[in-house]
């Protein structure tokens, strides 16, 4: 048995946001890592996706800065 | 280290029977003989050691105060600031660094009392992992059974204290750090509350969530070394600055008029049978009945770990955009996902965290303390992606941080006490309160190690 599974981002959509996005940061993913960093990225956009739907009314969570 | 208590021999050396040098000699010779075996130390300080030693007996000599922790051998996990030392925070990247020109705050404040510093300590590159198999400078193996992990990312902590090289070491926990090495490893280990102790001079990690704490062979050393930590600090933004709340005088305070109860539902389900069998003799020997559900563990760890993600690699991001193939391959992947994450999930994940506050705090005025297992299996053997856990094969290291995340999510204070008995290897339980409460778990902690429910 493996764990339930959760909400995901489709595979092709999590390797096209890394084409576009890490370009446009000037972060350069080695081709050694870029299979590890996908599924690594894909499990942090399902944990997005499990907050997705959850109320959290008007919490406050402004960074405190005082001058 | 059975039988050891670090203030018993702060009580010889104070009295003159045992020299602090002769303290700090033995320690240095129990490093070389078992560090070897188990890859606790990436720096062995025998001669500052040896001069921090001779300075303690002869402040003694002629007559002065040497603190409440003379001679009292102890060592710090890499990311500590050390003077004269690089700070390693487990990377081969940071290698490069010119050595820290001052100690951290906290180890600055051991020293003061008198304490002597013995050498910095191996763990996950950057804090981020679980387990001390790191690739740079080696696994960090169990003591227990060295082909089993120690836990991270303060692995080399736990298995020095528990190995019995020093009786006192200090960690750091983002997520579970500190309590998930020390349960592998048996040993007790505090997470205070968020912004209770001074991270100045602390390699940082995820900044919401990053706490610094001690770990220990008996509750009375714990409670000495947290209590001479802590205090203002005005270097750390997050320290909150309250006054000293000593609690080594509290230690035989007693029970009284604590409301203990046991965490139900996510802390209950997931883990092996023997981690719920040691909650219960917790709850057995301290009389504590009633259980209490904390609802949204889950999304209190999936917000958790993309906090972590996103504070963790824009902290390393240059390092990740110029040399990322120096990264360990334990965290690179990682990291570098991290890197590309949205804002607007970092934001929600922040709300989510203020949510969830609010929701374990209204438990909290009606419990005092809570009681969850540390970690949902025993230490598992070195190199092992995935494990059976009560039926199910789940990723192992991920996995580690079940019961510790949400709680350091929400800076709770946090001890986890290694319970007597658990077989075949150790586990911890954690005793978790109000935040700013470490008073009350200090006095729990002591009452079941009195009456041997825990101990190393």
């Amino acid at each position: 048995m493996s764990e339930p599974t959760r909400p995901s981002p489709d595979p092709a959509n999590v390797a096209r946001y890394v084409d576009e996005i890490a370009p446009l940061l000037g972060l350069p993913i080695p081709p050694a890592c870029r299979e590890g960093v996908e599924r690594n990225l894909a499990v942090l956009l399902a944990a997005g996706l499990l907050l997705d739907d959850f109320p959290v009314g008007d919490a406050e969570t402004a960074p405190v800065f005082r001058p | 280290m059975k039988g050891a208590d670090a203030l018993g021999l702060v009580a010889d050396v104070r009295a003159r029977r045992v020299t602090a040098r002769e303290a700090a000699r033995e320690a240095i010779e129990r490093i070389r003989a078992r560090d070897p075996a188990l890859n606790c130390f990436t720096a062995v300080l025998a001669d500052s050691a040896l001069r921090d030693a001779d300075a303690v007996d002869t402040a003694i000599a002629a007559g002065r105060d040497p603190g409440p922790l003379a001679g009292l051998p102890f060592a710090v996990k890499n990311l500590f600031d050390v003077a004269g030392l690089t700070t390693l925070a487990g990377s081969k990247i940071n290698a490069d660094h010119p050595p820290a020109v001052k100690d951290a705050t906290v180890v600055a404040r051991l020293r003061g009392a008198g304490a002597v510093l013995l050498g910095a300590l191996n763990m996950d590159e950057y804090a981020f992992g679980f387990t001390t198999e790191n690739t740079h400078y080696g696994p960090t193996r169990n003591p227990h059974d060295p082909s089993r992990v120690a836990g991270g990312s303060s692995g080399g902590s736990a298995a020095a204290v528990a190995g019995g090289m020093v009786p006192l070491a200090l960690g750091s926990d983002t997520n579970g750090s500190i309590r998930v090495p020390a349960s592998l490893c048996g040993v007790f280990g505090l997470k205070p509350t968020y912004g209770r102790l001074s991270r100045a001079g602390a390699a940082l990690f995820g900044i919401s969530f990053d706490h610094v704490g001690p770990l220990a062979a008996s509750v009375r050393d714990l409670a000495a070394a947290y209590d001479v930590m802590q205090g203002p600090d005005a270097a750390d933004p997050v320290c909150a600055g309250l006054p000293v709340d000593p609690c080594l005088p509290r230690l035989d305070d007693g029970l009284d008029g604590l409301r203990i109860a046991v965490a139900d539902g996510h802390f209950a389900t997931r883990g092996e049978p023997e981690v719920f069998a040691a909650v219960e003799s917790v709850a057995k020997a301290v009389g504590a009945s009633r259980r209490v559900a904390i609802r949204e563990n889950d999304r209190a760890r999936a917000a958790a770990m993309i906090i972590t993600a996103s504070e963790g690699a824009s902290l390393h991001m240059d390092d990740l955009k110029s040399r990322p193939m120096d990264f360990d391959p334990m965290t690179r992947d990682r990291f570098l996902a991290g890197a590309l994450l949205p804002a607007s999930l970092y934001v929600r994940s922040q709300r989510f965290r203020a949510w969830y506050k609010e929701h374990v705090g209204e438990i909290l005025r009606d419990v005092d303390i809570l009681l969850a297992p540390t970690t949902p299996f025993s230490a598992p053997p070195i190199g092992a992606d995935t494990i059976e856990v009560a039926g199910i094969r789940v990723p192992m290291r991920p996995m580690l941080g079940l019961y510790t995340q949400p709680l350091s999510f929400i800076g709770l204070p946090v001890i986890t006490v290694p319970v007597a008995g658990t077989a075949p290897r150790p586990l911890g339980v954690q005793l978790i309160a109000a935040p700013w409460n470490e008073v009350s778990l200090f006095r729990m902690a002591a009452v079941l190690e009195r009456d041997g429910v825990v101990g190393v």
